[in-house]
């Protein structure tokens, strides 16, 4: 897991509501079996005509978006499914943050666990970031802080041991298996030792 | 937590799985039970464990299955199973050596267990009250129906657990949603839940775990509960829960993986003292009618947005989300859905395809024909269910009137496998999710019941089919 401190970057701004994991990356997708080459899949239905064409007013396609490293979202970002592709289509268009009012849980469990930054802001940042879609922002993990161009500043809430491992480059899969001695007692103790029987 | 006051259902569960209590600096790790697997979300948690070289920890505690991206075309006996899309195949190929090569039991395709992940672990009684169950499947939230605490996770959750049989969580919070009253003639669990989502919302629960209650909950079957539970994620919660009582015990009780004799005995002791305490405190609570409600249909591009079947389509005024899905829909403002022209029923998924759902459909195809120029897909949600069905008939019912009888899976509620909508086409489907293209790039979907979805085969139209019944 890479550490992941502070990054500047230019943001493309796409503010609907409640959008699903389906609309993040269609399930017809969700067929490969490894955690890269999601991106070209990264909003293909909103991105791309019926013929597979860019559709030129997504903002994704725009030029400016080549390079951005933020994406403005709206409310409830990422409802729907459980898929961790999506969090990965994210990632594999070159998103490290995503800011909107609000995540969805399952949503953010995925993203953090991938270092992509669930960035929640209120109404009154985020309107700002709207009207200046492009303009550069920054990321600021360790103090739990986004500037804008316009340098308002806001602090941004975010699970504190999802942050610890972030900023250190531990993954929580390390954090587990470094608590075998306690499952095998948990184990030990409720008798689900002997508990499991599915085939 | 762990106060000697009254505790909720979910509370009861949490606690007692605790491995490790939340502190300042860390979540809570949090013991599974069960975990359930298949072939859409495990490849890459698989790969992640082979280069780490680690085993699967509990494989007594994992079971797998194929669903998402199989196909359910009928089958003929002696013929080996084909999977046209070679990336579908290769994912159903992956699974079957993971499972080999990591011990885990599997469903595979082709066998007397497939199925949806979520109707086979109840039907083979993996499915406990007082549980944790996770998958890598956002309607795990179907096993609260039995108690369990339950919930979908993704990828790198799907690795915690293979690899340590555990999660770090945060304690969500509780919603109690009090359902009271008797469901009226031609009402049904759907619509219980469609009601209850268009009442919160889809990120109306977000944060937390939902437990149903009331007369309304106490008076339905296991299948019905199983409805109601699936769908508690499209209101954002994370889970859903009923507590355990007789209606649930009797279900359990002798299926494959249930405790026989007195580990039976003792068992159901244990789940009699799950449900929630009296005057356990919960962090919000909802009421809902359930002798007011009607049947449900969905007019827009997220389960939130539904409405009574007779009802007309709000005006968005002004809401971009809601202007945004009328477009995609087709629909205007004030208009009725009742009477509209549809090009496909789906009755499947995991939300509606288990044996009571297909006998609710079975009453309105009964010596009726499929409307012309309707595709009708009747997708049992196991090879069980499938067997009891035809041992019943009904699936000559379904035959009878021109809809085809499928092999189980997913199908058309996420058209991973060949079945899906064509751009434009409406759909009325018995599944979970209406989201755009999620039937199909262009597909637009209406949400309802089995009843409703059946009323919609026969007449071409939404109908109600509380009037095709008479």
């Amino acid at each position: 897991m890479e550490r992941i401190t502070r990054f500047i970057s230019p943001t493309v701004v796409w503010t609907a509501d409640d959008v699903d994991t389906d609309q993040v990356i269609p399930a017809r997708f969700l067929k490969g079996t490894s955690r890269s080459g999601w991106g070209e899949h990264l909003f293909a239905d909103r991105r791309y005509d019926a013929e597979g064409r860019p559709r030129p007013e997504f903002p994704l396609n725009r030029p400016e978006a080549k390079g951005a490293r933020v994406l403005v979202a709206g409310r409830n970002f990422g409802c729907g499914s459980s898929r961790e592709h999506a969090v990965w289509a994210l990632q594999g268009f070159g998103f490290q943050a995503v800011v909107a009012l609000s995540f969805a849980d399952i949503f953010r469990g995925n993203a953090l666990k991938n270092g992509l930054l669930p960035v929640v802001v209120d109404e009154q940042v985020h309107s700002r970031l709207v009207s200046a879609p492009g303009s550069n922002v920054t990321v600021d993990l360790e103090a739990q802080k986004i500037t804008l161009a316009d340098r308002t500043e806001a602090t941004f809430p975010i699970d504190p041991f999802a942050r610890y491992c972030l900023l250190n480059g531990i993954d929580e899969l390390q954090f587990l298996l470094g608590q075998e001695e306690a499952v095998a007692d948990y184990e030990r103790r409720t008798g689900s030792l002997s508990g499991g029987s599915t085939s | 937590m762990g106060q000697a006051g009254p505790r909720t259902l979910f509370d009861k569960v949490w606690e007692s799985h605790l491995v490790v209590a939340a502190t300042a600096d860390a979540p809570a790790v949090l013991y599974v039970d069960l975990h359930l697997v298949h072939e859409v979300t495990s490849p890459q948690a698989f790969a992640l464990l082979r280069e780490r070289g680690l085993r699967v920890r509990r494989p007594d505690r994992t079971v797998a299955t194929m669903d998402h991206s199989t196909p359910t075309a009928p089958r003929r006996p002696g013929v080996p199973i084909q999977i046209p899309d070679a990336q579908a195949a290769a994912q159903v190929k992956a699974l079957e050596a993971n499972c080999r090569d990591f011990g885990i039991p599997l469903h595979a395709l082709g066998s007397d267990g497939q199925g949806i992940v979520h109707v086979i672990g109840p039907e083979l009684g993996l499915t406990h009250p007082g549980m944790t169950i996770v998958c890598g499947d956002s309607h795990t939230s179907t096993h609260g129906a039995f108690g369990a605490l339950a919930f979908g996770i993704g990828t790198s959750e799907v690795g915690h657990v293979l690899a340590t049989q555990c999660l770090l969580q945060s304690r969500p919070r509780t919603l109690a949603v009090e359902m009271d009253g008797r469901l009226p003639r031609g009402v049904t669990a759907k619509d219980l839940i469609l009601a209850l989502i268009a009442r919160l919302g889809i990120g109306g629960a977000n944060g937390h775990v939902i437990e149903y209650r009331g007369t309304a909950i106490r008076a339905l079957s296991m299948e019905e509960r199983m409805t109601v539970c699936n769908m508690s994620i499209e209101a954002g919660a994370r889970a859903g829960m009923v507590a355990p009582d007789d209606t649930t015990f009797e279900w359990v009780a002798g299926r494959p993986h249930a405790p026989k004799g007195t580990a039976w005995d003792a068992a159901v002791r244990s789940w009699r003292a799950l449900p929630s305490d009296d005057g356990a405190a919960f962090d919000g609570t909802v009421r809902l009618d359930a002798s007011a409600l009607e049947p449900m249909i969905t007019y827009g591009t997220n389960p939130g947005m539904g409405m009574p079947i007779r009802g007309t389509v709000p005006d968005p005024a002004g809401n971009a989300t809601l202007q945004r899905a009328l477009t995609y829909m087709g629909l205007q403002p004030g208009q009725k859905l009742l009477g509209r022209p549809i090009d496909v029923v789906f009755i499947g998924s995991c939300t509606n395809s288990r044996l009571s759902d297909l006998r609710q459909a079975a009453t309105i195809f009964a010596g009726r024909k499929v409307a012309p120029g309707v595709r009708v897909l009747v997708v049992p949600g196991s090879q069980q269910v499938k067997r009891q069905a035809e041992a019943e008939g009904l699936d000559r019912i379904f035959r009878d009137a021109g809809a085809d009888w499928r092999e189980s899976g997913c199908s058309l509620c996420i058209a991973m496998n060949g079945d899906r909508l064509e751009a434009g086409q409406y759909a009325v489907s018995t599944s979970n999710r209406n989201f755009e293209g999620r039937q199909g790039a262009g597909g637009r979907t209406f949400l309802a019941s089995p009843l409703t979805a059946a009323a919609a085969a026969v007449t071409g139209r939404i109908a109600d089919a509380r009037e095709v019944l008479g």
